[in-house]
């Protein structure tokens, strides 16, 4: 195997060449804010934003250049004092609905909202059913099994 | 040859299940009928079938053999064998391979064993089982023939996505199939049973296994998963509420509650039409997720296959399955009599709330996962995501955790509170206590703060119902539940606590530097080139040492394949008890600086002994069945034959 070795330190050298023709990662792409708060902001903001590059990964979780920039981009406006509300915000307004994983009720997304609070008083409603056969048990004794 | 072999094997047990689905249709309405003899074997020859001709097609891989289009398409001859293997249903063509081959196994193993049940009960499940078995036979036989010849030969292969040429590819495909498939037993009794009027405790009985059996291997599947998305995607997640780990979900949702009914049902009598709706609503989620996943109508690393032609195929035949056991039940469920009746405060009201509430949760999960493809149809895309499935799931979550304390310690049919008093108290203190003590001493989010609080009380009260028993003449099922729930406990905590206190750090640095993370310290010492049998990468020597105490050196690498080209993260994990230090390398940056990704779990590994245990829980109450199962019959035939002693003797 020892032959593999100068092959692969050539390989080494050109790869960055090939593989890397794009830009380099923006500086706070893999880089934290040095304010612990804010970075925690960033933290929690960047893992509910979608890579839209990648498949169902948010942007916190992601190699992608793209999540990397988006990354950057988070974090400088942060930094700047933007608040988070007003990043997702900005994002949305330049990449649609798509990109953020929290939904804001809206026309078209009602349902995911409206759906659970049925699930709820469906719930309710099976158990209170259960409540009222209560008495019924009691008042039956001791029924044949 | 042998891929013709593999497909004439496979054709031939099509046409078994022909047979098996007239002989056992026809053998529910008369079980004299000619076909009813057959009905059986025809099940059994299935499974063998299709065993051979999924050996065939892992032959195929082991050897590359490249006129296989497939194999070609999908493996290289440079793979590791293992990688070859698992190579084989690491693909679409090989996966539903895999999934018609348990299918075929778990309908031939029923037909062999099972004969406790009435015989035109035991022709109408197997005659269900065929016929759900014969529209996969014809999806993989019309529309994804695995064993399709190619020409002419390629050189070599294409190779397998980096990311799947891993250990947990081999085993987390296989395991969760044998869940998914493992319910459409339940689903063929369930049908069964309908058909021929038999929702009875036996039938519960002899369902359970067969649920709790696929849920262990569900359990496993999603536990292995969890791991495997955790290190492989090298940034130290464990769960995304990906539609594809959603569709794993679902059916383990639908099975959890499953089980539990059947257990009313058998025990008591009661929740007949619910246990045999939950019958159909499992493996129903199991073919709901194998349409998520096969048709493409997702793009993930899961949805290998983009071909609209097999999405609607698998469409029409969830629509065939589905909605033709639905009308099955509209029109037979009001011929079901009421169950046993039973008080909301007693084990079986504690189990409607449970099935209840993992219902709700189910329903908010598939929601949240079919909802954005819903608006996609419409040209409007929205993502749901973590923000929404946490909170909306909590609350049911939240409620079911404190009812699954507190049932197990309930009597059936009726209880009164004054009798649990003591141990309720005991378990709100321990809860309250871990609530308070988090509370003070760290900043965490309200969904955290009672996590970790309920898995205290949760994993106190786990262990509850063995007080003021003879601990050797505890059932096993009764240890196989204490130890499930206090694995619930374990990875609640795990997730809450790593989701609290997990710290972070992302850096550039040169050989020689030294990071903090938590209590951990980090020295990259250098970075060097290696090679594997179908890569290169990056590997850092990166010395680490948790509070200034000894020094553990790890090797992070950055790897490139080349057939066919990608890049994966290989992580060097450190484990503690009391977390893990996840350490992986990144690019190097424009300055010859490199960029390391570091973090402190705390915890972070229960989640995963936490599933385990559930499993473990799973294969205790198992075992503890079939045993006393064994033995009641072994009893019922001693008393049969004495009874006929008895009477021979009177009649002497």
């Amino acid at each position: 195997m020892r032959w593999l070795l100068p092959l692969l330190a050539a390989l080494m050298l050109v790869q960055p060449a090939t593989a890397q023709d794009r830009m380099p990662p923006a500086p706070y792409a893999y880089t934290q804010l040095d304010d612990p708060e804010l970075e925690e902001q960033a933290r929690e903001l960047m893992l509910t934003l979608r890579c839209l590059k990648c498949q169902s990964q948010s942007i916190a979780d992601s190699d992608a250049p793209m999540a990397g920039d988006m990354r950057h981009q988070v974090r400088t406006r942060l930094a700047a004092g933007e608040s988070p509300d007003e990043i997702r915000a900005w994002l949305v307004s330049r990449y649609g609905d798509y990109v953020s994983y929290e939904p804001q009720v809206s026309a078209t997304t009602w349902p995911l909202f409206v759906i659970p609070i049925v699930l709820l008083l469906l719930a309710g409603t099976v158990l209170l059913r259960r409540v009222g056969k209560r008495g019924s048990v009691e008042d039956e004794g001791e029924e044949p099994a | 040859m042998i891929a013709e072999i593999g497909l004439a094997a496979l054709w031939l047990a099509a046409a078994l299940a022909v047979l098996e689905l007239l002989g056992g249709f026809l053998g529910a309405r008369d079980e004299n009928n000619e076909l009813t003899a057959l009905v059986r074997p025809a099940a059994v020859m299935q499974g063998v079938l299709c065993g051979v001709s999924f050996l065939a097609l892992v032959y195929l891989f082991a050897v590359t053999d490249l006129s296989v289009k497939l194999v070609a398409a999908n493996s290289h001859s440079m793979k590791p064998l293992a990688f070859k293997l698992s190579g084989a249903w690491a693909n679409h063509e090989g996966s539903m391979l895999l999934w018609i081959t348990v299918m075929a196994l778990a309908g031939g193993l029923i037909a062999f064993i099972e004969r406790r049940l009435p015989e035109k009960t035991m022709m109408a499940t197997l005659g269900t089982q065929a016929f759900v078995g014969l529209g996969f036979y014809l999806f993989i036989l019309l529309a994804s023939n695995p064993f399709e010849r190619l020409s002419p030969v390629p050189a070599d292969g294409n190779g397998l996505n980096p990311l799947l040429q891993d250990m947990g590819v081999s085993f987390h495909p296989p395991t969760l199939y044998i869940g998914y498939v493992g319910l459409s037993v339940a689903f063929s009794f369930a049908l069964g049973a309908l058909l021929t009027r038999q929702v009875t405790p036996e039938f519960a009985r002899v369902m359970r296994p067969w649920v709790l059996g696929s849920w262990i291997f569900l359990t496993i599947g999603i536990t292995a998963g969890s791991y495997w998305a955790y290190y492989e995607l090298g940034w130290g997640g464990w769960w995304f509420w990906d539609p594809v780990e959603n569709a794993s979900l679902m059916p383990w949702l639908a099975a959890t509650a499953l089980l539990h009914s059947a257990s009313v049902l058998a025990a008591r009598d009661a929740l007949r039409t619910w246990t045999i709706m939950l019958g159909v609503v499992a493996f129903s989620m199991s073919m709901v997720g194998t349409f998520l996943v096969r048709s493409g109508i997702l793009t993930s690393v899961h949805a290998f296959a983009v071909d609209p032609e097999r999405g609607s195929f698998i469409l029409a035949l969830l629509a065939l399955y589905i909605g033709g056991a639905l009308v099955v039940f509209a029109m037979r469920a009001n011929t079901i009599a009421e169950g046993q009746r039973f008080a909301l405060l007693s084990r079986e009201g504690a189990l409607v709330v449970n099935n209840v509430a993992l219902s709700a949760i189910l329903g908010i999960v598939l929601l949240g996962t079919l909802y954005p493809l819903l608006t996609e149809a419409f040209d409007v895309r929205v993502s749901v995501g973590p923000p929404y499935f946490n909170p909306v799931s909590a609350i049911f979550f939240l409620p079911m955790l404190v009812v699954l304390a507190v049932g197990p310690l309930l009597r059936w049919r009726t209880d009164n509170f004054a009798r649990i008093k003591w141990p309720v108290i005991a378990i709100g203190v321990a809860s309250l206590v871990a609530l308070a003590v988090v509370l003070v001493f760290f900043d965490t989010s309200v969904l955290s703060l009672l996590g970790m609080g309920l898995s205290i009380g949760v994993a106190v009260a786990s262990f509850l119902p063995l007080k003021g028993r003879a601990i050797r003449r505890v059932p096993l099922a009764v240890w196989g539940m204490c130890i499930a729930h206090f694995g619930v406990a374990l990875a609640l905590f795990g997730v809450a606590a790593d989701t609290a206190f997990q710290k972070e750090r992302l850096v550039a640095v040169s050989p020689g530097d030294t990071v903090e993370v938590g209590p951990w310290e980090a020295t990259l010492a250098s970075v060097s080139p290696v090679a594997g049998p179908n890569w290169t990468a990056m590997q850092g020597d990166i010395f680490v040492s948790y509070q200034g105490g000894e020094q553990t050196e790890t090797l992070p690498q950055a790897r490139s394949f080349w057939a066919p080209p990608g890049e994966t993260s290989e992580v060097a994990l450190v484990t503690r008890w009391n977390g893990q230090l996840y350490v992986a390398l990144g690019n190097m940056a424009e300055d010859g600086r490199w960029q390391l990704r570091l973090w402190w779990k705390p915890f972070v590994t229960w989640i995963w002994y936490g599933g385990l245990l559930i499993a473990l829980g799973g294969c205790l109450a198992l075992v503890g069945r079939v045993v006393s199962d064994l033995r009641r019959r072994k009893a019922e035939q001693r008393e049969e034959a004495m009874r006929t002693e008895e009477a021979e003797l009177a009649s002497a």
